[in-house]
């Protein structure tokens, strides 16, 4: 039980990780990270009021305690966050790298100009 | 000979860039250098040796260079043929010469130069088995049956050229130009030459350091 529990969680962080990574910066995957979140986040709250909720569910799951649910749960958000910063640090290289393109190329000197005089 | 710029990617190189421009200009008058920020004086020596100097802003690596290199030679109307040449002396310009030659005649739309088609080359036993894997590599990936992915020295026709996008900056913009190249499908050879591993290249380079970051990157694409 445990090992597929966590073949299923590797799955889901390829899954999730794949999916966020190639869309990068539009609203529906900003919209999936802020759900992620929220469920994060309640997540975090509720266990520290109700430690035995989630326990509970990770003994339904098969993982034993409910402090190694949200150590998984913190492992997929860790690699959903890695590969979303990382799109979104490529996306500002090349936007960068243009820019930085256009002023170089619009401020070079023109030789083949004279040629025509 | 048709129009020929030579892109020379150059960063720091203030003791030797200006010898490699006057090499060059005797057979190849059209020279640009793409800077990256230099801080050793690098532009104006090359300024003084008759190339034409263009500037990133900041610094964006050797891959961001060659594209820049590339769209400016394709501004000129009259360009033909684009060489790609390293700044720091390792590559000769009768090598230029004769790949451009082969372009020329209608032998191929880009010619890569190698260093393993014949034995001038002295090189290391690690090095050569680095390089050696990432042809290994690149020719599993592309089909294209490279005996050297790593190599500074090309020419490519006008056509060729104006279908090069490189993305990766730094480093990895070699196996993304071997990619591109195979999508584009030109004709293309490969041609025999010599890297001179000088005490200064030797000792400006990260070499075997250098070859963890080309391992990785064709691993971790
Ligand atoms: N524009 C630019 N050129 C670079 C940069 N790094 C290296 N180069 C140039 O790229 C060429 C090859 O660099 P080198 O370090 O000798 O690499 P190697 O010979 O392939 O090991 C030389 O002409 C360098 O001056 C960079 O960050 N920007
Ligand atoms: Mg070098």
């Amino acid at each position: 039980m445990l090992l597929i529990v966590q073949i299923v969680l590797v799955l889901a962080v390829i899954l999730v990780s794949l999916v966020l990574m190639r869309g990068g910066t539009n609203a529906r995957h900003l919209a999936i990270r802020r759900i992620m979140l929220m469920i994060f986040a309640v997540a975090a709250v509720a266990s520290i009021f109700f430690p035995n909720v989630l326990t509970s569910l990770a003994s339904f799951l098969g993982i034993g305690r409910g402090t190694d649910l949200v150590l998984y749960a913190t492992i997929v958000s860790f690699f959903v966050f890695m590969a979303t910063t990382y799109q979104r640090f490529r996306h500002a290289e090349n936007a960068l790298t243009a820019l930085s393109r256009r002023i170089a190329l619009d401020e070079a000197p023109k030789p083949w100009a004279e040629d025509r005089h | 000979m048709n129009r020929t710029w030579v892109v020379i990617p150059m960063y720091n190189e203030a003791t030797v860039v200006g010898s490699v421009i006057e090499g060059l200009r005797p057979v190849f008058p059209h020279v640009v250098c793409i800077d990256d920020g230099s801080s050793d004086g690098s532009q104006d020596i090359a300024r003084a040796a008759g190339a034409v100097v263009v500037q990133h802003p900041i610094n964006l690596g050797q891959g961001a260079a060659l594209q820049t290199g590339i769209e400016f030679a394709l501004q000129d109307q009259m360009t033909r043929n684009i060489v790609t040449f390293d700044a720091d002396g390792q590559h000769r310009v009768v090598d230029a010469a004769a790949m451009v030659t082969r372009l020329d005649a209608g032998e191929a739309d880009i010619v890569l130069g190698s260093r393993f088609l014949d034995d001038r080359t002295q090189i290391g036993p690690m090095k050569r088995l680095v390089l050696k894997t990432a042809a290994v590599q690149s020719r599993l990936a592309t089909g294209m049956n490279l005996t050297d992915a790593h190599n500074g020295l090309r020419a490519m026709n006008r056509e060729v050229a104006s279908r090069i996008h490189l993305t990766q900056n730094r480093m990895a913009h070699a196996s993304e130009l071997v990619h591109q190249i195979a999508e584009i499908e030109p004709r293309w050879v490969e041609h025999p030459v010599e890297i001179i591993y000088t005490d200064y290249s030797k000792s400006k380079g990260q070499s075997l350091l250098n070859s963890v970051n080309i391992l990785a990157e064709l691993f971790f694409r």
